[in-house]
């Protein structure tokens, strides 16, 4: 029964969006026109493509930084048992729940009107973006701490931001480096490809050359992403390993 | 509340020796008592967890509560840590009625009362000497208070700090992380931090029912050694009747959240036992109760 109706839905969704596998077959030479262009990647702009690739690096970096620092406030007030009053809770948990809906795209079709085309629009969609999820992922990971190394500082006579510092701090930052990281590899994707609605960086060329069907170029300019993501995970992953 | 004023602990325990033989365990009435219960009354839901509790702590005792698991020995120490208050009733320390505090006089409260529990408390991941110096935090004023978000303090609060380490014997340990410690190590870090607290009265919940007999001893002891030597009054729920008998000056015991028993260890005979516990308890391991008894 259920494997009948998990038929019927996919069945349906698939009418939806117009699913027609034997066109691939049929369109069988385009696609082959295409690849012959893909397999022989132009290196006439590499150096051009290279510099945009460090600033989608750069867009990443400042991206994530500025959500971590927008996630540590909303991610301790959002946190069940730190936050000074259920209102607070309820308030940073939905800020939270909006800057994670939105995806950084729009955040950066936003502020291209707001601030102008360029890195700077991207970075402060990425921002905004990965400080929503950051906070959530920061405040679950408070709620799981250890109660009783909370209270052993507050029992002294601590005050607030002393039981943080002590009593919360060391328990979560093992955890939270970790998802800072993990999200900045996942930023330095989105970075790669926000350029395509003005927020700067590599992906502004990536979608110039698609649109123009300069399929050499723009076999470089994948290429080139492909070799920063991997180069960012591998580093990423380094660090992580010694940091935990 | 200035349990700071007028007396130097590190002082005290330094000179420990002449202080242990001065500081004589007060039972005296007539010394008005650090802590008074007064019908103490704590409900959960239907059940009367702490049925009506009245008696008096004097300084420079060390009171031992024993009584089955849920008799009510840990909600009694949770109501005069004020983890948890009472349904009706009071509890005072000194004039202080605690159900009257909250923000700054809870915290300053908590600052004259040192707490060791079973399973330490202290931050695992923190350096030894970090969690000492945890017990200075409530002490700290001016920029001191600030530097201390950033785990920077000044060289008086280390040497305190140090100082405090040497008493417990744990000089060795102080860089290492405190989850490298065993147990035993972590409850005398534990107890260094009091001592860097300088409270007035010690609170313990279970201060020994997660370590082996050696270790509880050790802990035991140097925990009886410095409220002897500083002249503090310490409340303990103990599981096991040989450490009550060992270290108590006085001995409550619970039975169905009322006080059956309130008296010195030597009147504690096995009919009182039965009284409090149903059973007479076994002794512990090492049957040999002399083996606990105080060498002070």
């Amino acid at each position: 029964m259920a494997t009948l109706g998990l038929a019927l839905v996919f069945g349906a969704a698939a009418r939806v969006i117009e699913l027609r596998p034997l066109e691939l077959l049929h369109d069988a030479g385009n696609i082959g026109v295409f690849l012959r262009g893909y397999l022989h990647p132009s290196f006439a702009h590499l150096s051009e493509y290279a510099w945009q690739c460090v600033i989608t690096v750069c867009i990443a970096l400042w991206g994530t930084l500025l959500g971590a620092g927008i996630a540590v406030p909303l991610g301790l007030l959002g946190a069940r048992n730190l936050a000074p009053h259920p209102v607070v809770y309820f308030a940073a948990r939905r800020l939270m729940d909006l800057l994670r809906a939105v995806n950084e795209f729009v955040f950066a079709l936003m502020f291209v009107t707001a601030v102008g085309l360029g890195p700077f629009a991207g970075m402060l969609a990425l921002g905004i973006h990965t400080g929503g999820v950051l906070g959530k992922l920061l405040s679950e990971t408070i709620e799981s701490i250890d109660p009783g190394q909370v209270e052993g500082v507050a029992a002294v006579g601590a005050g607030r931001l002393h039981v943080i510092s002590f009593g919360v701090v060391p328990q979560v930052m093992p955890n939270f480096l970790s998802y800072i990281l993990l999200r900045f590899e996942s930023d330095i994707r989105s970075a790669s490809v926000i350029g395509m609605v003005g927020g700067g960086g590599i992906g502004f060329y990536l979608w110039d050359t698609i649109r123009a069907f300069n399929d050499r170029e723009a076999a470089t300019v994948i290429l080139l992403i492909v070799l920063m993501v991997m180069a960012v995970d591998v580093v990423s992953s380094r660090i992580r390993r010694l940091a935990i | 509340m200035a349990c700071r004023a007028s007396r130097n602990l590190h002082g005290a325990v330094t000179g420990g020796q002449h202080a242990l033989a001065t500081v004589a365990p007060v039972m005296t009435t007539s010394v008005s008592p650090v802590i008074t219960l007064d019908r103490a009354t704590r409900m959960f839901g239907a059940t009367r967890a702490l049925d009506a509790v009245s008696a008096t702590v004097h300084p420079g005792q060390f009171v031992a509560i024993i009584g089955r698991s849920g008799a009510g020995k840990t909600t009694l120490l949770r109501c005069l840590s004020r983890a948890t208050s009472l349904s009706a009733g009071a509890i005072r320390f000194g004039d202080t009625d605690v159900a009257g505090l909250g923000g700054r006089t809870l915290r300053e409260h908590r600052a004259c009362v040192g707490m060791i529990y079973q399973q330490f408390n202290l931050v695992r991941r923190l350096r030894v000497i970090d969690n000492v110096l945890i017990g200075r935090l409530a002490r700290l004023s001016g920029w001191a208070r600030w530097a201390a978000l950033a785990r920077r303090f000044d060289a008086i609060d280390v040497e305190a700090a140090l100082r405090c380490l040497d008493h417990v014997g744990l000089l060795e340990r102080v860089w290492q992380r405190t989850d490298t410690l065993s147990g035993g190590e972590q409850q005398r870090v534990a107890i260094a931090k009091i001592l860097a607290q300088d409270p007035r009265v010690i609170l313990g919940d279970e201060p020994v029912a997660s370590l082996d007999v050696l270790n509880g001893r050790l802990v035991m002891d140097t925990l009886c050694r410095i409220a002897r030597a500083a002249g503090l009054t310490v409340v303990a729920t103990l599981h096991h009747v040989d450490y009550a008998r060992a270290y108590a000056d006085r001995i409550f015991g619970l039975r169905a959240g009322r006080i059956v028993f309130n008296g010195a260890p030597s009147e504690l005979d096995d009919a009182r036992l039965f009284e409090i516990f149903g059973e007479v308890p076994q002794s512990l391991p090492v049957a040999d109760v002399d083996v606990l008894a105080r060498t002070a």
